[in-house]
């Protein structure tokens, strides 16, 4: 196998995602553009690990899982707070933490 | 011994001024004991000095080293010598007797206690100035005085006139003490020491430009102390103190420190002839200066006042001649004292009389309701103007000759200084005990009381037989000769001339001046027209009008422009640096905008720019 | 360990108040004080213990606190720091006595923050000028802000958070500089001796080239004058000190800001002997200015306290002149006009600090006839105000003297100049009492203005009282600082010039 072909899915992935964050406004969306950013850099490590041999690459996949986990944790218990109390998702409409 | 002469007034000092409202009731009396029990030491002193030959007459007191750093060495020690014995004599005496009749003229005084304890303390700064052993301690007493001098002058603080008069003395003065520190910074940087024995023990080995430099800033300091030419301006204004400070400070006693240093620094002068002919000059210029002033005053104080610069600007003259003239520079000095004193005393007895009224004007006939206070005033008029055998003829003829053997200009400016002043002085007799009575209404001229009177009688006497005394039982010449040198005075104009003209002149200007005060009646108001001369002498010569168009206001202007740079220019040089870096940062924080979004791209974007930053370095 | 010890004793002083519960306003405040007389006493006991034959380092200790980089916690004082470490020890018990009620005026700080704070200044203040290690006097240096800041920002008048802010930022852009020389000067010495050291000691035996001195000199010299403070870096002080509380004025000018000029005496001159001599003209020149600069401005206020502070800057010129001329008598003098202007201005401040709390103004034009209804106040005012001018029987007299005296030996004209400026000096006090004291008192003067009290009086008395003593007797603070002065001239190799004749008449006085 090719493992360019994974760097390249890894690299379409992480630009589909990157442009997830950027374009939309869901924060549910942005949320889960930013995932796929993280798995995309999975991927990348992953195979970057199956090609020269060594196990790093796959210890630092577990780690951003790990990181990914807890992140969802929070996040999503933010996003939802948020979503409660102005009844909207829309991360536009929350720029109090401006100036 | 000697400790005890500077200890004694600075003791009752303390004591008055430290013990607050408890001493009020007793403390004028403690402080007359305390300068009289001075006065008593001091005869003692010089009684054991009479017992002793003329070489060992000198007396040192080491009391401990007061600054030791490097080579700098300023002992804290004290010397009696001919010289020192003279002035103590002169300030515990006369001093005691203003003392006394402080008593009376200040018994009104809420403050009375606090003026006694400024008395005690000029009289320690004064004594402590003539019995330094070295140029440095001298310049504590000297400043001593001038801070005596100063809470003096503006005793009577809440006259804002008292108060500006009193700061003016002490800034003048320490425009002065400028002169006397780099005096004490020359002689230690040209020989190594500043004690006077030192420092006439080396004078020989300096060079010309050293010692003329030293001799010049010796000067300044004594035109600072002693109101001489151009230093004169704060001496009149001075006179807002109380009577009997005029008299002992700004007439018999501080006034003449300057005569003092000058004398006492005679191995530095003796070797300078540029400085000698300074000292020369600066006293003619202020001789004529004072005398001139005085013949316009109104003020009876200020007419006494210019005629204190007149008759210093007489002794500084003399000082300045040399050897010839030290041991007379001194013997005015002393006659001066009494006789200036008794004076002064007599015009605040008049003063006293007349409801602290100083205007000439508002007086007249007071011979008739004052008797002692004229006689006195009179005997010391005429010991001032030079009528033998009263004690200012003797000492003042004195000069004058010896000024004649220096030079003719400086002869005829002491001459006509003689003359000028008996002017003044008749002036002043003639308005204030002659002519018809011009008192104020409500004015009720009295005798004083017998405090009072008593201490300006003694004086009378000294201004009648001081001279006398000093001349022929004193032998002051061969007194003073161990310690200043005596020469005499290579005249082609000997006295048998010399003293007929001096009266002569004398006369002419007393006369003048009767005809036209004393036989002519003196208007109340001061006319208005007059000539420019006498004007001048109204507004002093000048001076401080002088002073203010060249330092005041400038100096203000000055001031107000530093400020207004200072925050303006420093302060907003900085306060600008920060208000550009506070602009800067409000610019830059419009770029947090609180949107996810844009915060992602800005990410984005910067995670591109390294991969491609990273990307070129590896091409 | 004594010297650890002496400062131990307000640290705990200080952890004591914090444990004290914040109501036991008098508890708090008795505390203070009595543990800040024992350090003044443990201080002077330590002084008088100097060796005054020996001209080094003496009760020093050190103890090893960051290896790798050679810093040491190593501290020591020669005649200069003990005499300074005295002066600000005894300053302290009468900033509490003056500064007893100024803490409950404050609508911010409390009383128990307050005392906490000035124990912990002073801990500060004892550890900066007995440090030996260049590094702890850094740390020291800028860790004495902190409770500054808080002291002026908390405490003070209406503009005190621009004032404590701006001080701030001086003092930290000057500590800056300094660090970056403190690492060159690392850097040197690891070049020199292999090993890194911020040892005092060693770092005087290096042999840096004269550029490197020079360039790193201006680091620290930056430091010392912006705190010291030299014009043009002085605009920081008037602010400082007319919107503190008086005692922290005091404090700020009479202790704080003689570590710019100690640090000139013990860490610029010895480290840096070749770029002092290369310096030393422009700085001469520098000091000149600002003695007349300070004097000026201090004629043109109109405000009390800026007027003090202004008269400072005018006396931190005579102390540069002093250690810049690198005689005897310069150097001597400068030390002792720190110990004595820590007094005068002390009392001063404290002084100027009683009259604007009664009359709720600085402001001299608000003033005027005070000696009539309170003479003892007048009186005080005048005799601090006397020794701040230099009058001849008070100590500041023999400092402002030997500092002149010796700056003549050297340079005429300096010495000239500066000798001007007492006429400034007489000018600007005495015009501040005639305009504050004489006169006929005001409405709002007889009604507000009342006599100074027992405990206002217990506060100053000392101050002036040791400047009179020290005033006769100089030599006995003179006898400590010659030694030190005479070690320092050695580092910079400078001996003093010989009079021109009469050589043989030195020392034995009559």
């Amino acid at each position: 196998m090719n493992p360019n072909n994974y760097l390249i899915l890894a690299a379409i992935l992480f630009t589909i995602g990157a442009f997830g964050v950027v374009i939309r406004r869901n924060a549910i969306i942005v949320f889960m553009s930013v995932e796929m950013m993280l798995n995309a850099a999975n991927l990348a490590f992953a195979s970057a690990a199956h090609t020269t041999g060594s196990l790093d690459g796959q210890v630092i996949a577990f780690f951003v899982m790990v990181v990914a986990a807890a992140e969802v944790v929070v996040g999503l218990a933010i996003i939802v707070t948020i979503f409660r109390t102005r009844r909207s998702a829309s991360i536009d409409e929350a720029n109090l933490l401006k100036y | 011994m000697t400790a005890a002469l500077i200890g004694l007034p600075l003791f009752g000092a303390t004591v008055l001024l430290l013990g607050g409202r408890r001493t009020n009731a007793w403390g004028h009396l403690f402080a007359v004991a305390m300068s009289a029990s001075a006065f008593f030491v001091g005869v003692a002193t010089f009684v054991s000095m009479l017992g002793r030959s003329s070489e060992d007459r000198a007396v040192h007191q080491h009391l401990f080293d007061w600054i030791a750093v490097g080579s700098f060495h300023v002992p804290f020690d004290l010397q009696v010598d001919q010289l020192s014995i003279a002035f103590v004599l002169l300030i515990t005496g006369v001093g005691t007797l203003i003392h006394i009749y402080s008593i009376g003229y200040m018994s009104h005084d809420e403050n009375r206690r606090k003026f006694f304890a400024y008395l005690n303390l000029f009289v320690a700064a004064m004594l402590l100035l003539v019995l330094a052993n070295n140029y440095f301690l001298l310049y504590v007493g000297w400043e001593g005085v001038g801070l005596a001098s100063y809470l003096l002058i503006s005793f009577w603080q809440h006259k804002p006139s008292a108060a500006v008069a009193g700061k003016k003395a002490f800034v003048v003065n320490r425009v002065g003490d400028v002169g006397l520190s780099l005096a004490v910074m020359l002689m230690f940087v040209t020989f190594g020491t500043v004690t006077f024995d030192g420092v006439a023990k080396e004078a020989s080995k300096g060079d010309s430009t050293s010692l003329k430099l030293i001799g010049f800033a010796l000067l300044l300091a004594a035109c600072g102390k002693s109101a001489q030419f151009p230093l004169q301006s704060w001496l009149l204004d001075a006179m807002e103190g109380p009577t009997p400070v005029s008299a002992l400070i700004h007439a018999a006693t501080m006034v003449t420190a300057g005569v003092y240093l000058i004398v006492r620094a005679h191995a530095i002068f003796d070797l300078s002839e540029t400085a000698r002919t300074a000292v020369v000059v600066i006293g003619a210029i202020t001789l004529l200066l004072g005398a001139f002033i005085g013949t316009a005053k109104d003020d009876i104080k200020k007419g006494l006042a210019g005629s204190t610069m007149s008759q210093i600007g007489y002794m500084i003259l003399a000082a300045g001649l040399g050897p010839v003239g030290y041991v007379f520079a001194i013997f005015h000095l002393l006659t001066h004292g009494m006789f200036k004193a008794g004076l002064f005393l007599g015009a605040g007895s008049v003063m006293h009389g007349v409801n602290d009224d100083v205007n000439m004007r508002h007086y007249g006939a007071l011979r008739t309701a004052m008797k002692i206070t004229y006689v006195t005033f009179g005997l010391g008029f005429l010991a001032i103007i030079g009528i033998p055998p009263f004690a200012g003829f003797w000492s003042k003829d004195e000069i004058i000759h010896a000024a004649f053997g220096q030079n003719i200009f400086i002869g005829l400016a002491t001459l006509i200084g003689a003359g000028v002043t008996a002017f003044y002085m008749t002036r002043m007799m003639a308005m204030t005990f002659f002519g018809e009575a011009r008192w104020e209404k409500g004015v009720h001229p009295h005798e004083s009381p017998l405090v009072m009177t008593a201490p300006m009688m003694i004086l009378a006497v000294g201004s009648v037989f001081g001279g006398m005394a000093l001349k022929f039982l004193g032998n002051i010449d061969s007194w003073l000769e161990p310690v200043v040198g005596h020469a005499n005075p290579a005249n082609d104009v000997s006295n048998t001339i010399l003293i007929p003209v001096t009266l002569a002149v004398v006369l002419a200007g007393a006369g003048y001046a009767w005809v036209t005060y004393g036989q002519r009646p003196v208007p109340v108001v001061a006319p208005a027209e007059v000539s420019l001369l006498t004007r001048a002498a109204r507004n002093d010569a000048y001076g401080d009008a002088i002073n203010e168009a060249v330092f005041m206001r400038p100096g203000l202007h000055l001031t107000r422009a530093l400020v207004w740079f200072d925050s303006k220019g420093i302060d907003g040089f900085i306060a600008g640096l920060a208000g550009f870096i506070a602009a800067l940062s409000a610019r830059g924080r419009k770029i947090q905008n609180g949107y996810t979004r844009s915060y992602a791209l800005t990410m984005l974007g910067g995670a591109a720019l390294i991969a491609f930053v990273l990307f070129l370095v590896r091409l | 360990m004594q010297l650890t010890t002496l400062m131990a004793i307000p640290l705990i002083g200080a952890v004591a108040i914090l444990v004290l519960p914040k109501a036991k306003e008098t508890l708090i405040k008795q505390v203070a004080l009595v543990v800040s007389i024992i350090t003044a006493a443990d201080a002077v006991r330590l002084l008088v213990g100097l060796d005054t034959n020996n001209g080094g380092i003496q009760l020093a200790e050190k103890h090893s606190w960051i290896p790798s980089f050679g810093i040491s916690w190593s501290l020591g004082m020669d005649g200069i720091a003990g005499l300074l470490i005295a002066m600000a020890t005894i300053l302290v018990p009468l900033i509490i006595i003056a500064g007893w009620f100024d803490a409950e005026k404050s609508e911010r700080g409390s009383v128990k923050e307050f005392f906490t704070l000035i124990l912990l200044l002073e801990v500060c203040m004892i550890g900066v000028f007995a440090a030996t290690d260049l590094f702890l006097f850094y740390v020291f240096f800028e860790v004495m802000l902190v409770p500054v800041y808080f002291l002026i920002g908390r405490f003070g008048g209406a503009q005190r958070s621009y004032a404590a802010m701006k001080f701030l930022l001086y003092s930290l852009v000057g500590g800056l500089f300094m660090l970056a020389s403190l690492i060159g000067v690392f850097i040197a010495s690891i070049h020199e001796l292999g090993h890194g050291t911020f040892d005092f000691t060693a770092l005087t035996g290096l042999h840096m080239d004269a550029g490197t001195q020079k360039v790193l000199f201006l680091g620290f010299f930056f430091a010392f004058a912006v705190k010291a403070p030299m014009v043009p870096f002085h605009t920081w002080l008037p602010d400082a000190a007319a919107e503190a509380t008086p005692g922290t004025s005091a404090l700020l000018v009479g202790v704080l800001d003689k570590v710019g000029t100690f640090g000139m005496i013990r860490y610029l001159l010895p480290i840096f002997p070749d770029a002092s001599h290369y310096y030393a003209p422009f700085i001469i020149v520098l000091a000149c200015i600002s003695i007349f600069y300070g004097a000026l401005l201090a004629i043109g206020q109109t405000d009390m306290m800026r007027l003090v502070a202004f008269s400072s800057v005018s006396h931190f010129g005579f102390i540069v002149l002093g250690i810049f001329v690198f005689t005897s008598q310069g150097l001597s003098g400068s030390s002792f006009y720190m110990v004595n202007h820590g007094f005068s201005t002390g009392a001063l401040f404290l002084v100027v600090g009683y009259l604007a709390s009664r009359r709720g103004s600085k402001k001299i034009s608000d003033f005027g006839g005070v000696n009539k209804v309170a003479p003892v106040m007048a009186g005080v005012f005048l005799i601090s105000g006397l020794s701040s001018l230099a009058l001849p029987g008070m100590s500041s007299f023999v400092s402002e003297f030997l500092v002149l005296i010796g700056t003549f030996s050297q340079n005429r004209w300096a010495a000239n100049i500066a000798t001007v400026g007492i006429v400034l000096a007489a000018f600007y006090i005495l015009w501040l009492y005639q305009r504050t004291m004489t006169g006929e008192p005001s409405e709002e003067v007889k009604s507000t203005v009342t006599e100074i009290n027992k405990r206002e009086l217990v506060a100053v008395v000392p101050a002036l009282a040791l400047i009179v003593a020290l005033g006769v007797f100089p030599q006995a603070a003179l006898k400590i600082i010659n030694p030190a002065v005479k070690q320092v001239q050695k580092y910079v190799s400078v001996v003093d010039p010989a009079p021109a004749v009469g050589a043989a008449t030195q020392g034995n006085g009559s």
